[in-house]
């Protein structure tokens, strides 16, 4: 019962954090809600009876990535003249037509919905189930997983070296 | 021998790649030995091929296959090369007269930057004409017909960066593609109905499926005529040979007095079992060589160019040809054509001697008393003009005697023919010898500088003795023709036929030399100013196909030229280009847009997969 | 825990959809990069979500594994994304993604 509850609360934290994430005008207070609602969702992974993937949620979504990106606003370092962007950018008319595409792709997916009806298992699945599973079967996958990381760290840091040359031989 | 035969036309070939291959490089003696060198061969191996021939107790003719052309469902063609008494005069004539030309533009040429060029097109023209007389059927004979058209056309336009030598050029090929394309339709046309197109395998036939007189035949003939009068430049295709003269001197000597438009003639004579089944077309021919010799002749007489005066001569006489053919007298007309080649070659050479020596100089107008100064030219050109007007005893003489005499035995129309025939041989005498005694006695106008080397003079000796000599040479033809009617040399005949020539040259003495006839009342007068520019631009002959071909041509080629057809085309690339545009705008490069259109497939796409939309 | 009154499945996949189609909505209509790669994060999100409810539903830790795997690529996308961001700001001198539209037609 309490779980159900959890799960309605949590829900509906995540959806409003997620609205208003999307809808500031101030990047860090936009990147704040967004963490908010990751915190949310862990929760919600958690009353579905999967608790190492809320502690992963949290500690390497909301802990890592979240944090490169409060690292890039801070060093871009846009300010005033940033949140002034942004109320020209955002006008209300703009809304209307991105929501109306949503709102069809939203009103398809009940239609699927409505049809089935299953319930949970509600079986918790601890860390040790998720190892033994993972270094397994799936060893493979942790192999491949790891090399795309080293591939995102050459990408990002070639990416980001500030002295590249642009065609003109003049450093950026 | 026969393996010989072959070789013929091969030599002249092999002296044009050799030059096309080293692409001008040559030293010029080399380039003048290959040219003059190829067709000297090409001339031995002819004779060694007559004197075996003739050798024979009966001369009998032969084939010689050279290579299988084609092998198609019904239809067989070989070039294969047909050795008679025919082919071995046009050999012996073009070979013969072909190497003292080339010696002779050995000397001619020498100055000039495209020495190679000019032989290599020389040697590429007598194997196409070698090509052409060789033939066994009409499909080769009409490939060294092609070839030689280009080779008049290369050699006419030589000096192409003058603009009017390329219209030159341009204007004599058009013209005798014209009667290329109505020879090709009589070709079809006999193919059609005899199913081969071997000379002598149509000559049975064509006896054997028709009668004289038959329609299809007829107009089979007609068509032959037509490619004919092409090429030997007779009514009405004749327009292109004055203005042919844009050429160097020898290739009006070469082609446009010996060879090329003999062809013509040839080609008649050699299908000569096809034109007896149709009268009508042999009828065609005589009125054509006769109105041709008459008008050409009018016009030689008012021509101030030493050129144009030859070339208008040159379709006179080659008229004369066509008259003998149209009598039946057919081997008149070969001896004819080989004593014309004599004389025409000399008076060019002697022509181009004298214009070599005086700075290209063409007006007749402008030269005078050069008879002391220039004596081989003279002496050539006496000699030339004598045998061209068929003074007695000269080759010339024998030849036109002959024709003469057998369109007086023709009957219908022989009456007006011969008639035709003596008015042009006095006018031939009158202007022949107008040309020489303007430019050789007189009072010099332009001095000449020294007399061309022996390179040039010594073909125009040889030639200057066949034309006296020429007309002994008994021409092998007797075989090949129908047994012509015995001439007829008693009576009156023969001696007025004799007597005109000497006339015309008294006329022109009276006229010129010691104007004792007041011919200036003649020329003054507004009529005679009228007649003599009439005849001048040849009976108008160019301003007619200017006002009925040429103006109406370009009209149409004026309004098409957008090129009705390329509307089609441009209008679907223009279409394309206009869909292009439209749908390029929704290439805009906003990424927040290409995101709208890949939610809105999305949307759609599970739409149809569900089934709410139907796709 | 009991497994007395069990979350209803739909009701997840009704919460992983909604995110989803607001992350969408994020990516169409903000203008800044940095809000867009937000928005991505958000979608990313979502999608993990479905795999976890898929693993509850079957009992097994395949959902979670998953999980773990689109983790892994959302970190390395929003590693380079970042860094193709600092770029753009360093040539174009503006987080305005409509300014990077030189391969229109």
């Amino acid at each position: 019962m309490i779980q159900l509850g959890l799960f309605y609360i949590a829900a509906t934290i995540t959806i409003a954090s997620s609205l208003l994430a999307i809808t500031r005008h101030n990047a860090s207070h936009a990147l704040i809600y967004l963490i908010v609602s990751l915190l949310g969702s862990a929760i919600v992974f958690y009353v579905l009876g999967a608790p190492f993937a809320a502690v992963l949620e949290v500690l390497i979504y909301a802990g890592a990535i979240m944090v490169l990106f409060v690292f890039v606003i801070m060093m871009l370092n846009l300010g005033a003249a940033g949140i002034k962007n942004e109320q020209l950018w955002l006008k209300p008319g703009m809304w209307i037509v991105p929501s109306l595409l949503c709102l069809a792709l939203l009103a398809e997916i009940l239609y699927l919905l409505n049809s089935s009806s299953q319930a949970l298992s509600g079986a918790v699945i601890g860390p040790k189930a998720v190892g033994i599973e993972l270094f397994g079967p799936y060893v493979l996958a942790v192999e491949i997983a790891s090399m795309l990381l080293l591939a995102g760290l050459v990408g990002a840091y070639h990416l980001g070296r500030r002295y590249l040359l642009d065609m003109r031989g003049e450093s950026i | 021998m026969a393996e010989f035969v072959s070789l013929i036309p091969l030599m002249p070939l092999i002296g044009f790649l050799v030059l096309v291959c080293t692409l001008g490089k040559l030293p010029r003696l080399w380039v003048g030995l290959v040219g003059a060198g190829s067709i000297a061969i090409a001339f031995l191996l002819v004779v060694l091929t007559g004197l075996e021939y003739l050798g024979q107790p009966e001369p009998t003719p032969y084939t010689v296959d050279v290579y299988t052309w084609m092998q198609l469902e019904g239809f067989t063609t070989n070039i294969s090369f047909l050795i008679d008494g025919l082919s071995l005069t046009m050999l012996s004539v073009i070979t013969g007269v072909g190497f003292l030309i080339h010696v002779y533009s050995a000397l001619f040429m020498w100055e000039d930057r495209d020495y190679s060029r000019f032989f290599s097109y020389m040697n590429l023209f007598v194997a196409a004409m070698l090509l052409l007389v060789l033939a066994d059927n009409l499909l080769v004979l009409f490939v060294g017909w092609e070839g030689v058209g280009l080779c008049s056309y290369l050699l006419v336009g030589f000096w192409h960066e003058e603009r009017a030598n390329g219209a030159a050029a341009r204007k004599a090929f058009v013209v005798t593609r014209i009667g290329d394309t109505a020879m090709a339709l009589g070709m079809f046309l006999l193919f059609i109905h005899l199913g081969t197109l071997d000379m002598q395998a149509m000559a049975r036939q064509a006896s054997e499926l028709w009668l004289p007189g038959d329609m299809v035949v007829t107009i089979a003939c007609l068509l032959l005529v037509g490619g004919a009068v092409g090429k030997s430049a007779q009514l009405p295709l004749q327009t292109w040979l004055p203005d042919a003269m844009a050429g160097p001197t020898p290739v009006s000597a070469l082609i446009h007095a010996a060879t090329m438009v003999t062809a013509g003639v040839y080609l008649i004579a050699r299908n000569h079992e096809l034109f007896l089944l149709a009268p009508t077309a042999l009828l065609t021919v005589a009125v054509i060589g006769a109105v041709t010799l008459l008008m050409a002749a009018f016009a030689a007489m008012t021509q101030t160019d030493i050129k144009r005066i030859l070339a208008y001569s040159t379709i006179s006489q080659i008229g004369y040809m066509f008259l003998a053919l149209g009598v039946g007298a057919w081997s008149a007309a070969i001896f004819h054509l080989m004593t014309h080649a004599f004389f025409k070659a000399l008076l060019f050479l002697g022509a181009g001697a004298v214009i070599y020596s005086l700075h290209h100089e063409h007006n007749i107008f402008r030269m005078g008393g050069l008879r002391s100064k220039l004596p081989v030219a003279f002496w050539s050109f006496m000699i030339g003009s004598a045998a061209l007007a068929a003074l007695p005893l000269t080759s010339g003489f024998y030849s036109k005697d002959l024709i003469l005499l057998a369109t007086y035995d023709q009957a219908p129309f022989g009456g007006w023919l011969l008639a035709a025939g003596m008015l042009g041989a006095l006018l031939t005498a009158i202007y022949s010898f107008r040309l020489v005694f303007i430019v050789f006695f007189g009072e010099a106008k332009t001095e000449p500088e020294a007399p061309a080397g022996r390179l040039m003079a010594l073909p125009l000796i040889i030639l200057s003795v066949l034309a006296l000599v020429g007309g002994t040479i008994a021409v092998p033809v007797e075989a090949v023709f129908p047994a012509a009617v015995e001439a007829d040399h008693s009576g009156w005949m023969p001696i007025i036929i004799a007597g005109v020539p000497i006339l015309g040259v008294l006329l022109a003495y009276f006229m010129y030399l010691k104007p004792v006839i007041p011919i200036t009342l003649f020329t003054e007068s507004a009529l005679g100013k009228q007649l003599i520019a009439f005849w001048y631009s040849h009976w108008a002959m160019d301003w007619i196909y200017d006002q009925l071909v040429v103006k109406p041509y370009c009209a149409i080629a004026a309004l098409n030229r957008k090129d009705i057809i390329d509307w089609f085309y441009n209008g679907i690339a223009s279409v394309l280009r206009q869909a292009h545009q439209v749908s390029i705008t929704s290439q805009s490069g906003q990424l927040r847009t290409y995101v709208a259109v890949v939610a809105a497939g999305l949307v759609l796409t599970i739409a149809v997969f569900l089934g709410i939309l139907l796709p | 825990m009991s497994a007395a009154l069990t979350i209803p499945m739909e009701h997840g996949l009704l919460l992983a959809a909604i995110l989803f189609s607001i992350g969408l909505l994020g990516v169409m209509v903000r203008r800044n990069i940095i809000f867009i790669l937000m928005s991505l994060e958000i979608m990313l999100n979502a999608c993990a979500m479905v795999f976890i409810i898929a693993g509850a539903h079957w009992g097994q830790p395949d959902g979670q594994i998953m999980f773990m795997l689109i983790l892994s690529v959302a970190a390395a996308e929003v590693a380079v994304g970042l860094g193709l961001l600092l770029q753009v700001f360093r040539r174009f001198d503006s987080l305005d993604i409509d300014k990077a539209n030189r391969m229109r037609g």
